[in-house]
């Protein structure tokens, strides 16, 4: 994210802080000093983790606070959950168990671990699924229930830590 | 205070066992198993029974039956410990709705009968201004309903979820444990008495789901049946799942839950990190109340156990002796 911010004391400070404040994780800071810049002003360009939902509240808070965002970069895939299935998870065509979550555009399959101890037996598999937010990874997980239940396949999920 | 215990198995038992030791202002005026009975307005010689039953598996005369007690005892709670049937709800169902009826308190360890007929029951206590109490119904040892009633009064529940199986919860962690298959740990579990020969009540997740049931109602008084929770059990995990799971430093615990804001009474196996709360070892059983105000309060403790089940029900007859018996 390249913010632009005013050039006093203090003014770098109150717009970082709003980072932390929605639960963002402030990964660097370069202050850029670039002489053909308004006088009075200064870029800075902050490498943060942040949720996608947190993300708009973020935007909302600095723009309250006067802050002008000249960019955000490309948004990435920082939700992160692990499923396991149980079943015939290779007879019943593994790959478009992963491609139901792939193709949706705003969820993937990140890491995937396949025990098969049988030719006969059941197969455990761990999916471990990225999406954008909450929002979509409650969609991603809809899907998977779906698929589990249409091939018969146990899906263990995660409990959630308490609110 | 004189009672009447119904049911001499292991919570029976115990609950006659606490009353020898301890008295705690209590008077035996009747009790039964399943075949016979004893009435003695006095008091029943309790050591003297509980010898009687221990050598000849009978504690009394067969020509006394439980529902003559509850019709023809001198009493002023019916301790209802019979086993539970989650088809019809009896015979605890018509000797609670009985002593129900000629205004005495009931206090009971059957998940039948509150599972099945929960409001039924409740309207039936309250019209006749007795107290129907069933702390050793969820969780055992645990004091989750007194928790729900009186510790987090005036708090709106937001969610309840735990482990209330302690049979489910030794078979996974000797599964998460030893690598054992689903099939040994059953196996040491029964070994070691915490599994019954038929062990589908437990690891099918339905003893969890009653439970649920009682929760939902005692909180909710929604009504909520056994056919409203979506139930799921253990018995088709692999050892390999919780190797799995175990590779993102988690574990597999079978969890109930009620979230009443997604409509949601459900049992399933979860994937729960090894710090959460929850993640209790053996035969514990652990519960979480999420309200409003409280935030989140965690219980831990014995599931299940003869003295451990007792301690419940000795707790719901200390509160009536308290609070309707003697204080007013």
């Amino acid at each position: 994210m390249k913010i632009e911010v005013k050039d006093a004391p203090g003014q770098l400070v109150d717009a970082l802080q709003p980072i932390s404040e929605v639960g963002g994780n402030i990964m660097a800071v370069i202050h850029e000093w670039d002489p053909t810049l308004r006088p009075k002003t200064r870029i800075v360009q902050v490498v943060l983790e942040i949720t996608g939902d947190r993300l708009d509240d973020l935007i909302r808070i600095l723009k309250a606070r006067g802050v002008s965002i000249l960019g955000i970069g490309e948004e990435r895939l920082l939700m992160k959950r692990s499923v396991i299935m149980i079943g015939h998870i290779m007879h019943t065509d593994l790959s478009n168990t992963v491609g139901s979550i792939d193709q949706t555009g705003f969820a993937e399959v990140v890491e995937m671990h396949v025990t098969m101890p049988g030719i006969n037996q059941r197969s455990s598999a761990l999916l471990t699924i990225s999406a954008t937010n909450e929002e979509n990874m409650e969609c991603a997980m809809e899907i998977l229930r779906s698929v589990a239940r249409e091939k018969d396949l146990l899906l263990v999920e995660t409990m959630e830590e308490a609110a | 205070m004189r009672i009447a215990v119904l049911g001499m198995g292991a919570v029976g038992r115990g609950v006659v066992e606490v009353i020898a030791e301890k008295g705690l202002g209590f008077t035996v005026t009747g009790l039964a198993d399943s075949k016979t009975g004893l009435i003695e307005p006095e008091g029943i010689d309790l050591a003297a029974a509980l010898a009687q039953k221990k050598k000849t598996g009978r504690c009394g005369d067969r020509a006394i039956s439980a529902m003559e007690i509850v019709e023809r005892g001198e009493y002023d709670v019916l301790v209802e410990v019979t086993p539970t049937n989650i088809d019809t709800g009896e015979p605890g169902l018509t000797a609670i709705k009985t002593a129900l009826s000629m205004g005495k308190h009931v206090v009971t360890s059957n998940k039948g009968p509150l599972a099945l007929k929960y409001r039924e029951l409740m309207d039936l206590a309250e019209e006749q201004g007795v107290q129907l109490r069933y702390e050793a119904t969820v969780c055992g040892a645990i004091p989750i309903i007194q928790t729900l009633q009186h510790g987090l009064a005036g708090n709106t529940v937001k969610a309840v979820y735990g482990i209330m199986n302690g049979t489910c919860n030794y078979i996974l962690t000797r599964m998460a444990d030893e690598g054992l298959t689903y099939e040994q740990a059953l196996d040491e579990a029964r070994e070691m008495g915490y599994a019954e020969a038929d062990p589908t009540f437990d690891v099918k997740g339905i003893d969890t789901a009653l439970k649920l049931v009682i929760l939902a109602n005692t909180i909710w008084k929604n009504g909520a049946t056994l056919a409203d929770v979506d139930c799921t059990g253990i018995d088709l995990l692999t050892v390999e799942a919780l190797a799995l799971a175990e590779r993102k430093n988690s574990t597999i615990r079978l969890i109930g839950e009620v979230v009443p804001e997604k409509g949601l009474l459900r049992v399933s196996p979860r994937i729960l990190p090894k710090k959460h709360p929850l993640v209790v070892r053996d035969n514990l059983n652990a519960v979480t109340v999420v309200t409003d105000l409280a935030g989140a309060v965690t219980e831990v403790g014995k599931g299940a156990g003869s003295v451990e089940t007792a301690s419940a029900v000795i707790g719901d007859l200390l509160f009536i002796k308290h609070c309707h018996v003697e204080g007013h």
